[in-house]
Parts: C-alpha cells; sequence; structure tokens
C-alpha cells in the first residue's frame, strides 16, 4: 500500500531532528508538524515569524497573524517576529537547518521545478527559491506520479526550475529516495512497496 | 516638521505622477496600506511600477489598482490567489517582473540602505539568473541583484508616534519595514497615533527618520485564508 498523505508527512517528520529551525511548505508539508512529537522544533514562517502555532480556535483569529500560505495561525511562548529582510536573511544566511517543500517535478541531480507550468498556471516562486538556496537540507515531498501514471521523478525537469541541485531528500508515496551524485537512492519503501515497484514508477535513473 | 495629515489624499498630495516607481508594504492582505492604495485608486495616477510581494486580491488591497488599469509594471513574488493580476500578466496587459521573495525584500533593504546591488545564490540555474551578472566567491556562484529606489513607498503600521516612529503588530509587519526604507518619500498609515513619549524607545520597528508623511484611519483587515481547529481537537 502505498503511503498517503499523512504518512508521507510522519516519514518526513523522522528527518527533523531536536533543536532544529524548520521551514515548512504549503499542502503535504504543513501536516508535518503534527509529526514532531516530543522534538524540540521550531518552524517558522517566511512572511517573518519564528515559533508557528497551531490554526486558531473560531472567532480567535487574528488577521494580523498568518502563515506564508496566508492562512490564521497563533502564536506560542517562544515566538518572534520580524520583517520580510530579515526573514530571508536568516533563510539565505543558513541559519534554517531544512525545509519540507512540496514539487511538480524533481530530477535525479535533484534540480526542483515548483513554481509554474508556462501558459497554464502561473503562480510565483514565493519564498521558493530563496529557501532552495539557503537552508542547510531541502526535502521534497509529494506524488511518485501524476494523474496520468507518469514519473514526476524525471531525468531532467521540463518545467521552469526553482533550483538546480538543492534537493537532499525525496518522500513520495511510494517511499524515501537521498540525491546521490550520481543519481537517486532508494533508502525506504512504503509498506508493501519493493524496489522494483519504485524503479518501474520512476524515469530518473536509480542507483 | 508636521508629519501627521488628516486624509490619505491630503498625504499623498503633491507626491504623484504618472510612470512612478511605489514600494507597497504587506504579505498577501497582511499588513497592507489599504488607505493609501484607495486614495491612489481616487488620484487616477496611472503607468505605475509597483515593488510588492503580492498584488492584493481581486477587488482588495492593489488589487484594486488593476482592476482600473492604473499598474504598468508589477515587481512580485506571488501572482496565486488573483484571478485578474494572472489574466492581466498572460494577456501581456501587464508587465510582470517575479522576483524571489526574500530578494525582493533585500532588493527593498539594500535600496534603503544606499546599497545599489549585492550577490545572492537564490535563482541561479533558474530564469531568474537570465541576463544577470554571475560571480564565484569561493567556489559558490552568485548573481548581481540590484537595490530598489522607489519614488514613494506606502506603509501601514499598528502604532505611531507623531515624529513617525512605527511599531508593527505580529505578522503584518513582513514587507512595510523594508519598503518603507527603499522610497525618497514615506507615507505611512497607522491604525492609531499615541502620544510622544509613550511608546517604549527599544521597542520602535521603524524609527521616524523613514517615515515623511503620517495618517491614522480605520482599517478593514480582511482574513484571506480563515483557518481554524476545532475546540474538541484541542
Amino acid at each position: 500500500m502505498p503511503w498517503d498523505r499523512n504518512q508521507m508527512a510522519e516519514r518526513a517528520a523522522q528527518e527533523l531532528e531536536d533543536g532544529m529551525y524548520v521551514n515548512l511548505g504549503i499542502g503535504i508539508p504543513t501536516l508535518v508538524a503534527n509529526y514532531v512529537g516530543d522534538k524540540d522544533i521550531t518552524l517558522q514562517s517566511e512572511n517573518g515569524m519564528l515559533g508557528m502555532g497551531p490554526f486558531p480556535f473560531e472567532g480567535e483569529e487574528d488577521p494580523d497573524l498568518i502563515n506564508a500560505g496566508k492562512q490564521t495561525i497563533t502564536e506560542l511562548a517562544r515566538t518572534s517576529y520580524f520583517d520580510s529582510a530579515q526573514s530571508f536573511g536568516m533563510i539565505r544566511g543558513g541559519k534554517i537547518a531544512a525545509a519540507i517543500l512540496g514539487a511538480m517535478e524533481v530530477s535525479e541531480k535533484g534540480d526542483l521545478a515548483n513554481w509554474m507550468i508556462p501558459g497554464k498556471l502561473v503562480k510565483g516562486m514565493g519564498g521558493a527559491m530563496d529557501l532552495v538556496a539557503g537552508v542547510g537540507r531541502v526535502i521534497v515531498v509529494m506524488d511518485h506520479q501524476n494523474k496520468h501514471g507518469q514519473s514526476k521523478l524525471l531525468k531532467e525537469c521540463t518545467l521552469p526550475l526553482t533550483g538546480k541541485g538543492v534537493v537532499d531528500l525525496i518522500i513520495t508515496d511510494l517511499g524515501v529516495l537521498e540525491v546521490d551524485h550520481k543519481g537517486l537512492h532508494i533508502v525506504e519503501c512504503a509498506d508493501g512497496v519493493s524496489a522494483d515497484d519504485i524503479r518501474a514508477a520512476t524515469e530518473a535513473r536509480i542507483v | 516638521m508636521k508629519k501627521v495629515y488628516g486624509s490619505a489624499t491630503e498625504a499623498l498630495d503633491g507626491l504623484l505622477h504618472d510612470g512612478m516607481t511605489i514600494a507597497a508594504g504587506g504579505f498577501g492582505l497582511c499588513g497592507i496600506p489599504e488607505l493609501l492604495i484607495d486614495a491612489l485608486v481616487e488620484s487616477g495616477v496611472k503607468d505605475l511600477t509597483v515593488a510588492s510581494n503580492n498584488c492584493g486580491v481581486d477587488g482588495f488591497g492593489l488589487g484594486k489598482l488593476l482592476d482600473t488599469k492604473q499598474i504598468k509594471k508589477m515587481m512580485s513574488s506571488y501572482v496565486g490567489e488573483n484571478a485578474e493580476f494572472m489574466r492581466q500578466y498572460l494577456s501581456g496587459e501587464l508587465e510582470l517582473e517575479f522576483n524571489p521573495q526574500g530578494t525582493l525584500a533585500e532588493r527593498m533593504r539594500a535600496g534603503g540602505c544606499g546599497i545599489p546591488g549585492f550577490y545572492t545564490k537564490t535563482g541561479v540555474g533558474t530564469v531568474i539568473a537570465e541576463g544577470k551578472e554571475h560571480k564565484d566567491f569561493d567556489g559558490e556562484t552568485y548573481i548581481l541583484e540590484r537595490g530598489i529606489f522607489a519614488d514613494l513607498s506606502i506603509v501601514k503600521a499598528w502604532k505611531a508616534d507623531d515624529t513617525g516612529n512605527l511599531v508593527f503588530r505580529k505578522t503584518a509587519r513582513n514587507f512595510n519595514p523594508p519598503a518603507a526604507m527603499c522610497g525618497k518619500i514615506c507615507v505611512a498609515e497607522v491604525e492609531e497615533i499615541v502620544e510622544r513619549g509613550s511608546l517604549d524607545p527599544d521597542c520602535i520597528h521603524l524609527p521616524g527618520i523613514y517615515v515623511h508623511r503620517l495618517i491614522e484611519g480605520e482599517h478593514e483587515k480582511r482574513i484571506e485564508q480563515r483557518t481554524v481547529r476545532k475546540r474538541e481537537e484541542a
């Protein structure tokens, strides 16, 4: 059985170590916060906050307190606020240990594409280009294949890149793959999924 | 010198001209200068270049200036959740210079600090790097990004004193300080102008030297993505 969204998030949370400052992207990466357990993890929101808390209770939403996905959130006892220049200063300056992000495509060299589909969907890169260029470790959480059954782990990305050679680890519904200098390396398979299943579902070179 | 003005329109008097560059604070709809944006719409000033992370949403915030076609060019990191922004960009009516979010913030900060350019790793190997100077430092490749020097900055803060010292609230600070710094003139709108001496000098987020004109007013503070958890989950 391939992993579902929550299992992928739970697996990604295992990559986080006590004391880390971490940035979580929108979508499945946001769910990672639910699985950090007892680990002392400080979440950064790149719009200017360290120590992001859970969503507010109904009626307690504050328009001045949102995350990078523009969702209402809450603060914690450890929270600090700062402006966008300082926020990206700590990202660019390598102070954030890891970023967990979604992806449209990843290449066997660790190239990442997640900000636009020319002529179809223009979202913008937001802070993703800064994050992948600056943080210690880039972990991508994504479906292994698109809805047409085509691999999203490719020899070369076809979409405009967010960063070149930036991805360290890929967590998909089928398993966990590390980006090696020669290609992708299978670290773990989802329950009931074999390494051969992963190879069959992957266009990128697996070593 | 008197910095406090009676209204957004009065505060912008004499500062506007067609084709000007404006830096605006805010992230999404959080901490945006709503009142000054409305006054820009009313003024009819056009062919604007606007540096702002987003362009509001359809019909609110900077989105109002898209509806009236007063904006010629945006410098932004994110287009999503704004159908008119995407439509004008894809149809070629609107010029859009995509900036990675941190690069945009640093370009504003740099401009405000008198720094015309800086090197960054962000965007190397992507379309953002095309046509920009590349330079290696200690074995790593960086690209040159330019500081932004705007004709006018429009920002929103929580509190100010009459000398323009500003205090922001929570994540509504975001792009406001760097945007304020990079303009020749900065106009700030705040929720409350308090008595001089009542703000703790150790807790001023942006010193009044960056703020030239100031207004107080009511803000709608619209929430873009209201997200809550149920009490029983707690």
